[in-house]
């Protein structure tokens, strides 16, 4: 584990304030200069269930989160030691997570007692919430309000947590003044007054000592960041980023977890920023209206999960026959198959993103790793739709959505639209001089296109195949010519899309090792190696395959096959990328190193899980500490 | 260019392609009385948008010249109302099947009239599959068999214009594909193209090769001395709400429509049952986003927007 970062969380029960606690206390490490990564894990329920926000705060950036745990905020017992009364689970409680001296804040007047701890090398801060509460609002004479704002006991909670983890409660306190203001001000003095007062009453519980020391990390963080705040972005923003600086007209949903959380932020933005989103009756409906859209001039996309992305598939197929210039579909991906897993993460679904529909058609399948890939993907699609005239799956999942970490700037520039090719009469009517054929036959297989409403632009289009002019044919010979135009196109797409929006290539040319794999993944993968490096000696790299239709088979090719080691690492079942890699290459990764608990690799997993590959030669290696 | 001035007539709406359905089907009767309406309207070719799902009658707009979109089966009525959303210029119009519409498609037919869209949805209802070779559709009633099934129906038929009510649509009619003065259904066409808000005519249509049941000769018998179809005007039955401002005549005028859409057997009423000039989602929309009364949805500006506001809110 990298020393000297922190790992601050909270936990409790679902609809309890969890998500907004910990965006309160990772955006507040994040004002510090602190370098944030952080991440939420939730069940499928609205109320009740166990959730938990993680923050992770070190010196340096840092892409994925670690098990080890220095402060717990429990807003329930079962934060502390799990359910007892579950009949089938394998969490036993944050508390096993806390470091030695570790320390957990609870409620006093709940229900957790100290004796049910088994660990005696921890802190047990035991917090009267309420009557701390009560007291900071008899203050100012609105102690009468204290259960109407219960909720702010979270706040006493979290305050207490800040002198745990050695932070500046001053700092802290001006996170609520800014989130509250005008009409709501006073709402912000009262939860810095509640921070305060959990703040103290720690100072006094632990002797004014506390055991992590956060002020020394900000002194620690290296230089070359940007001056103020950094953002604190999630996955999920950059996409919604992404689609809006790319001239996105129409944005259709049906709700999923995890991926409605884009389309709110889209719905929600959508006045200020002139975007139609359409929430629809299904998935089918969702693809279909965008395909519509599409067809009739305008930019458009769709966000959904596996669940969603199961109904959509006629729709892909369909798009890519009639050569539509997309929909841009984002595909969020969770724990499958069926409903599955519907709020974990997984990587499951590359090879169902990869033909998803019947018979040979081209689409593009792109996977970004992490926010500013998205952005750029994300912003990309677009122009490839347009430029290809064919739909774009961009691969995320679950917790690529969550997640977010400090990130100085979302880079923007030299972003330039391309609307592709596209036909116009002048003025001209349909049968005066040339006739418009909407599907021509091309040098590189693109016919131009006009959007409806353009007079002389008339076209057909038909779900059958069909002729130049876009009418049914089964014409063998316009059968053999239509599959090679629109095949074609890939080969287009390939030779034009640049090498580094293909693949990424990090660490040393000549590791001793070579990880490979997509996605999420890249974000552990490089933490571990570069701990790796620092604690065995082991210098690997790390090849991130984000461009998988038109598979990049020369860019892949050449950097593996000189490595003097390969491992796979997927978050799924069956380490789908390593079977494509051997169909498009014919490269065998003779190692994987898997995990399909349905949540990310922790720091401490992967670490693990590539020491015991590297140390066995086993061809298959399997992790999980059953988190939470 | 000087434009010309020349009134458009039907065959401008018509195609040199080789039409391919049987010979005598309903659907000939269809689009001829589609190209009326549109002539009737002048609406200029390129402003037109047709789309349909699958079938015998999706092939429709292959026949008609207009911007044309033969969907998939079952989604003609999404892909119309995402053309539609994108560019508020065009004239939609949707086609398809009975099958289509009512089996594979219902959903998307009960959620448009929730929607309200400006567009028109005409459902060619022959009681069959027909490109499936005359497989039972949801209008056929219990206890039916066609010529082509192996066994009778045992699930009962489904009411469309009842559902049409009941899902929201504004304008609510019955038409027969093959009126003997060929006007009647082209006028009804128009009258469904003009209404505001989403349009739905069921079409009765014959399908000669697969349903013996509903033939020419069938719709033309007069079984008491009356001729089977007959207009709703005839009756005097008034479907149009007056008063749109009024919710119990609205309600009344509903519940007048889906009374009626009982009637069937010796008497098939054709015309109008439903109408009434509610708020529209272009206009729900319009009250979202200030850009969507001004201009349609392409031709807005997206391509500078400025997100840096949104950024701010994550630092
Ligand atoms: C998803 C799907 N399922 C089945 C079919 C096969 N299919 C083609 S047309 C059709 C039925 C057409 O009946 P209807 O919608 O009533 O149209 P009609 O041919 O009678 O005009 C079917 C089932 C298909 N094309 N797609
Ligand atoms: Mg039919």
């Amino acid at each position: 584990m990298h020393k000297g970062d922190l790992t601050w969380l909270i936990g409790g029960p679902q609809g309890g304030g969890i998500d907004t606690s910990g965006l309160v206390f990772a955006r507040y490490a994040n004002r510090c200069g602190l370098r944030v990564f952080s991440n939420i894990e939730y069940h499928s329920n609205i109320m009740g269930e166990h959730s938990y926000y993680r923050v992770r705060i070190a010196s340096k950036d840092r892409h994925s989160i670690l098990d080890q745990v220095n402060v717990v905020v429990a807003l329930d017992e079962e934060t502390l030691i799990g359910d007892p009364h579950a009949d089938f689970t394998s969490f036993k409680g944050h508390l096993q997570e806390l470091v030695p001296s570790g320390v957990a804040v609870y409620d006093s007047a709940g229900k957790f007692k100290p004796s049910e701890a088994t660990r005696s090398d921890i802190t047990l801060l035991g917090v009267p919430l309420m009557d701390l509460l009560k007291e900071a609002l008899r203050g100012i004479g609105r102690e009468g309000d204290a259960n109407r704002l219960r909720i702010m006991t979270n706040t006493i909670a979290l305050g207490a947590s800040v002198f745990a983890m050695g932070g500046d409660i001053e700092l802290f306190a001006q996170v609520y003044r800014d989130d509250f203001k005008g009409a709501r001000a006073e709402l912000g003095e009262m939860n810095a007054l509640a921070a305060n007062a959990g703040y103290e009453y720690a100072a006094q519980q632990l002797g004014g000592r506390s055991p992590f020391d956060m002020k020394a990390i900000e002194a620690a963080v290296s230089n070359g960041h940007a001056t103020g705040p950094s953002l604190l972005i999630r996955g999920m923003h950059a996409c919604a980023f992404g689609k809006l600086k790319a001239g996105l007209h129409i944005q259709t949903y049906y709700p999923i977890s995890p991926a409605t959380d884009e389309s709110v932020y889209l719905e929600a933005n959508q006045r200020d920023q002139n975007l139609l989103v359409v929430q629809c009756e299904d998935e089918i409906a969702s693809i279909q209206m965008a395909v519509g859209a599409a067809n009739a001039g305008a930019r458009s996309s769709t966000s959904t999960s596996g669940p969603g992305f199961a109904l959509m598939v006629e729709g892909i197929g369909y798009a890519s026959l009639t050569e539509v210039p997309g929909p841009v579909v984002f595909l969020w991906q969770r724990g499958g198959p069926s409903t599955g897993l519907p709020t974990r993460q997984d990587q499951g679904d590359l090879r169902f993103a990869l033909h998803p529909a019947q018979g040979d058609f081209p689409h593009i399948l792109v996977a970004p790793a992490d926010p500013q890939q998205i952005f750029d993907d994300s912003f990309e699609a677009f122009n490839w739709a347009d430029r290809y005239q064919m739909p774009v799956v961009v691969l995320v999942d679950k917790y690529l959505s969550t997640q977010s970490a400090s990130l100085d700037e979302l880079k923007m520039e030299n972003l330039v639209i391309d609307r592709g090719s596209r036909y116009r009469s002048n003025g001209r009517a349909n049968g005066a001089g040339d006739e418009y054929l909407r599907f021509a036959f091309t040098e590189n297989g693109v016919s131009p296109r006009s959007f409806p409403g353009e007079e002389g632009g008339i076209f057909w289009s038909t779900s059958d195949e069909h002729d130049p002019r876009g009418h049914i044919t089964e014409d063998a010979e316009n059968r053999i010519l239509m599959m090679e135009k629109r095949m074609g196109k890939l080969d287009l797409a390939a030779s034009e899309i640049p090498g580094g929006r293909k693949i990424s290539v990090y660490g040393p040319a000549d590791a001793d090792v070579t990880l490979v794999g997509w996605g999420s993944v890249k974000g552990s993968v490089l933490d571990a190696i570069e701990l790796l490096a620092e604690e065995d000696g082991v210098r690997a790299s790390f090849v991130q395959i984000r461009l998988l239709k038109p598979f990049p088979v020369e860019e892949v090719t050449a950097a593996l096959s000189n490595a003097k080691r390969l491992i796979l690492v997927e978050n799924n079942y069956t380490g789908q990328l390593g079977g494509l890699v051997r169909e498009m290459t014919g490269i065998h990764i003779p190692q994987k190193v898997l995990k399909y608990d349905g949540r990310p690799f922790s720091e401490e997993e992967l670490v693990e899980g590539l020491r015991k590959a590297l140390a066995t030669g086993d061809a298959r290696v399997h992790v999980s500490h059953l988190s939470a | 260019m000087i434009a010309e001035q020349k009134p458009l007539t039907y065959k401008d709406y018509s195609t040199p392609v080789h039409i391919n359905w049987c010979p005598a089907c309903g659907d000939f009767g269809i689009v001829t009385a589609i190209q009326k309406a549109l002539a009737k309207l002048q609406i200029p070719p390129h402003r037109v948008a047709m789309f349909s799902g699958i079938g015998c009658s999706g092939k429709t707009p292959h026949y008609i010249n207009a911007y044309g979109f033969h969907t998939l089966h079952g989604r003609v009525v999404p892909n119309a109302s995402g053309g539609r959303l994108a560019n508020r210029d065009l004239t939609v119009i949707a086609v398809g099947g009975d099958g289509d519409g009512y089996g594979i498609g219902s959903g998307y037919f009960v959620n448009a009239g929730r929607r309200n869209l400006n567009f028109t949805y005409l459902v060619f209802d022959n009681g069959v599959y027909g490109l499936t070779k005359g497989q039972a559709a949801p209008t056929l009633a219990r206890g039916m068999k066609t010529k082509s099934m192996p066994e009778p129906a045992i699930q009962d038929s489904l009411n469309p214009i009842a559902l049409a009510i009941g899902s929201g649509y504004t304008f609510v009619a019955r038409g027969y594909a093959l009126d003997q003065s060929g006007d009647v259904l082209a006028n009804l066409i128009a009258e469904a193209i003009q209404h505001e808000g989403s349009s739905f005519v069921d079409i009765l249509q014959t399908c000669p090769t697969y349903n013996d049941l509903m033939t020419v000769k069938w719709f033309n018998e007069k079984p008491q001395g009356n001729s089977r179809l007959y207009q709703l005007t005839e009756e005097g039955y008034e479907g149009v709400v007056k008063d749109v401002s009024n919710p119990d005549e609205i309600i009344a005028k509903k519940a007048q429509a889906v009374g009626k859409s009982y009637e069937w057997g010796d008497r098939v009423p054709l015309g109008i049952f439903y109408q009434a000039r509610l708020r529209t989602y272009e206009e729900e929309l319009e009250g979202r986003l200030p850009n969507y009364g001004t201009a349609p949805l392409i031709d807005w500006d997206v391509a500078h927007r400025d997100v840096s506001k949104l950024l701010g809110a994550l630092r």
